[in-house]
């Protein structure tokens, strides 16, 4: 602990110019920044749609009732076969004939020869066209977001908040317990060539993002 | 092994170098102005940018100002969450820290997620010198260390490079089948994701910088675009993550200040599509062992200076390097760190000191534009100014020989105290000059006069000065109003003679008003 001690010494001769008395608090933060979002609970979910889909991710919105055929839908369209899923995915959203991986401790290799992988989120930030994860319900733990190249995900419309101030405070709760958290925006990116962009690296190459529910229900 | 990776080279030499590579400036120039304009655009969707900046600003003083018990914070919560905590005074001790955890888990490869930090300490040759080759994951870095390169852009660090030479290079070193490979980036990007997700699959160890680190959960958060981030954090048993000192916010409050400003100023985005966040060690999800490595490496010596401080509030953006004209034009390698464009022309002599890199902090012209464009506010003219400053005191202490720049500022300080003097210096210079000024430029002074004009045009005197100008104007303004006064005393006699003149006739003899 030689090396501890004497950064902490370096840093104590460093700040000599600070007065003994005081605290961190004494520094002045002026959080005069926008804390909430004024708009309605629709226009919050038509900003949010609209984000996402600005970073080239497939957007649907869709009642409760539409639901389950919304994901039949695009599980079919991309010809997904072997669907991985959190171990508590709601009965209404596992579709029919789709093998699905229902993860426990699913190894990496099954992951990442899967086709996809379904899941909920913590919530959704209409400003910046964000789904968060925090390890949740019906979200699974990181990997199986992170090797199936493809990522469909629920969003309900009550989830999406405007802000990312919003979003931080709500987060606040799943940071206390130290859980993971992944913001996602958009699939994996990449500019590094040129500054041509492609969608599509490491992470998932295409999200999909179907918002369900009422705007009018949302707080 | 130089601190700061710099390379010692001045910061002339190597743009000179830089300038006359065509392709170099041609990829520069559109990069920087691309991500400009992304940056200005959703910079201006937000009508709060401003306080978030003074909030980013602040938030760093108080970091700073009380970075002791902050980084004690956050070593407890770390542990707290299952993680282990070290401390590195050198990039010497950060290497064996990190060379010690490889060896302690038998790894001979780890995967990295791009990291200026390991950068700076050079881990990625200290680990091969132990036997552990480090493998990058990042797109841009890998190309870089395929290319056996160095970067030239923090953002993005192969911008110097163009597709078909990324083609020619992957074809070569690759692991993957690259027969049909074409020079299309969706396909070159494919073609690494093929080559890494094996090594992501295999490796035991990882090793990742960081973006910030919260004192009050011990959260710790890499922001990053691709995924690989999230594949080093996620897969690998173990995970190192080296950090700066001064990458600490206290609350988990703060980051809804710093979420909004890094993204925005970086890559131009609302958001970057991943950033990660954990706390120590998870059950179940994701490296059974979590290890953070607190690096000094000359930053208290930052922080001991009180206008040099503010150079620690910087998130790595990157803005102010695409902003900058001096870096548009030479790009990142001139600057010989790892750290480029106006932050490192402040950061690398603070860190490996101005007696070593005394050349950076002249690398820009002082027009400001870094400062604005800065999302916490850094006075990057000020501290210039400040390190300049630094360099001059730093050469008298020496007691070198004086400069001819000294010279010939002590000699001007000596000309401008006395106004008869002074002119007379101008008309000798305007006399002297004749031989090297052209079309109102001088390209090239002489003689020990030369260093002025190695990286700019010296303007040349002006056939006239202004106060020989102002002169001038005075004697013919007096010339003027003396006639003005004869004209009026001539109309006045005249007026007097022929009383039956009216109004009118009167303004049109008389002498015209001044306008």
């Amino acid at each position: 602990m030689i090396a501890r001690e004497e950064v902490l010494a370096r840093i104590r001769e460093a700040l000599d110019d600070v007065p003994d008395g005081e605290r961190p608090e004494d520094v002045l933060v002026e959080r005069a920044y926008r804390q909430h979002d004024d708009a309605s609970a629709s226009e919050r979910v038509a900003r949010f749609a609209e984000r996402v889909a600005d970073y080239k991710a497939a957007v649907q919105w869709v009642s409760p009732e539409e639901l389950p055929a919304a994901l039949m839908r695009a599980l079919h369209a991309r010809g997904v076969e072997r669907l991985v899923v959190p171990p508590d995915l709601p009965a209404a959203w596992r579709p029919d004939g789709t093998e699905l991986l229902v993860d426990g401790e699913l190894a990496n290799d099954v992951l990442d020869a899967a086709d996809g992988v379904l899941t909920g989120c913590a919530l959704g930030i209409a400003e910046t066209g964000t789904i968060v994860l925090d390890g949740g319900a019906r979200q699974g733990r990181r990997a199986i977001t992170l090797l199936p190249d493809y990522h469909l995900c629920v969003v309900e419309a009550a989830q999406i908040v405007g802000s990312v101030p919003e979003a931080v405070a709500a987060l606040d709760g799943a940071a206390r317990e130290r859980r993971p958290i992944t913001f996602v925006s958009g699939p994996s990116a990449t500019s590094d060539i040129e500054l041509s962009r492609v969608e599509g690296v490491h992470g998932p190459r295409t999200l999909e993002v179907v918002i369900v529910g009422e705007a009018e229900a949302s707080h | 092994m130089a601190g700061a990776g710099f390379s010692g080279v001045p910061f002339p030499k190597a743009a000179r170098q830089a300038l006359a590579d065509t392709q170099l400036r041609r990829n520069l120039g559109h990069a920087t102005a691309t991500i400009r304009r992304k940056r200005a655009d959703v910079v201006g969707e937000l009508p709060d940018w401003e306080a978030l900046r003074e909030a980013g600003r602040a938030i760093k003083q108080r970091v700073l100002r009380h970075l002791d018990s902050y980084l004690e914070e956050l070593e407890e919560s770390v542990r707290r969450a299952g993680g282990l905590v070290h401390w590195a005074r050198d990039a010497a001790e950060c290497n064996q820290i990190v060379t010690e955890i490889a060896h302690a888990h038998g790894a001979t490869e780890v995967v990295k997620v791009k990291s200026l930090t390991t950068d700076e300490t050079g881990l990625n040759e200290a680990l091969a010198a132990a036997g552990v080759s480090a493998i990058e994951t990042d797109l841009a870095e890998l190309i870089v260390q395929l290319g056996d390169d160095r970067p030239s852009h923090i953002l993005v660090p192969a911008i110097h490079k163009n597709r078909a030479e990324i083609r020619e290079l992957f074809r070569r070193t690759l692991d993957v089948d690259t027969g049909g490979l074409s020079d299309q980036p969706a396909e070159l990007a494919g073609a690494a994701r093929r080559h890494l997700r094996r090594k992501f699959l295999s490796a035991k160890v990882a090793v990742s910088g960081v973006n910030f680190a919260i004192a009050d959960t011990g959260a710790v958060c890499v922001v990053e675009s691709e995924g690989n981030g999230r594949m080093c954090l996620t897969l690998p048993e173990v995970l190192v993550s080296v950090m700066g000192i001064e990458k600490l916010l206290p609350t988990w409050q703060d980051l809804e200040v710093f979420l909004q400003l890094l993204p925005r100023s970086s890559t131009g985005e609302r958001m970057n599509p991943y950033t990660s966040f954990w706390a120590g060690v998870r059950d179940g999800d994701g490296p059974r062992e979590f290890h953070l490595v607190l690096l000094d490496n000359g930053r208290t010596k930052v922080l001991a200076d009180q206008i040099g401080r503010q150079t620690l509030h910087c998130i790595r953006c990157s803005a102010c390097l695409n902003i900058c004209p001096v870096y548009e034009r030479t790009g990142g390698h001139a600057y010989g760190s790892v750290y480029p464009g106006p932050i490192g022309a402040i950061l690398t002599p603070q860190l490996v000191g101005v007696e070593r890199a005394g050349s950076l902090p002249y690398a820009s012209s002082l027009c400001g534009a870094c400062y604005e464009v800065c999302p916490v506010k850094i006075n990057i003219p000020e501290v210039l100014v400040h390190l300049r400053a630094r360099v001059v005191a730093e050469h008298r202490a020496e007691r070198r020989l004086p400069r001819p720049e000294e010279l010939s500022m002590e000699t001007l300080a000596w000309i401008f105290a006395d106004r008869r003097r002074y002119e007379l210096a101008q008309r000798l210079a305007r006399l002297g000059q004749r031989p090297w000024a052209r079309s109102g430029r001088i390209r090239r002074l002489p003689a020990a006069l030369g260093g002025w004009t190695e990286g700019r045009d010296a303007p040349a005197l002006p056939a006239q000065t202004f106060r020989e100008w102002w002169r001038e104007r005075e004697r013919d303004r007096a010339r003027e109003r003396e006639k003005q006064r004869e004209g009026e005393q001539v109309r006045q006699r005249i007026s007097h003679g022929d009383s039956h003149g009216n109004d009118s006739s009167r303004h049109d003899s008389g002498g015209k008003e001044p306008e």
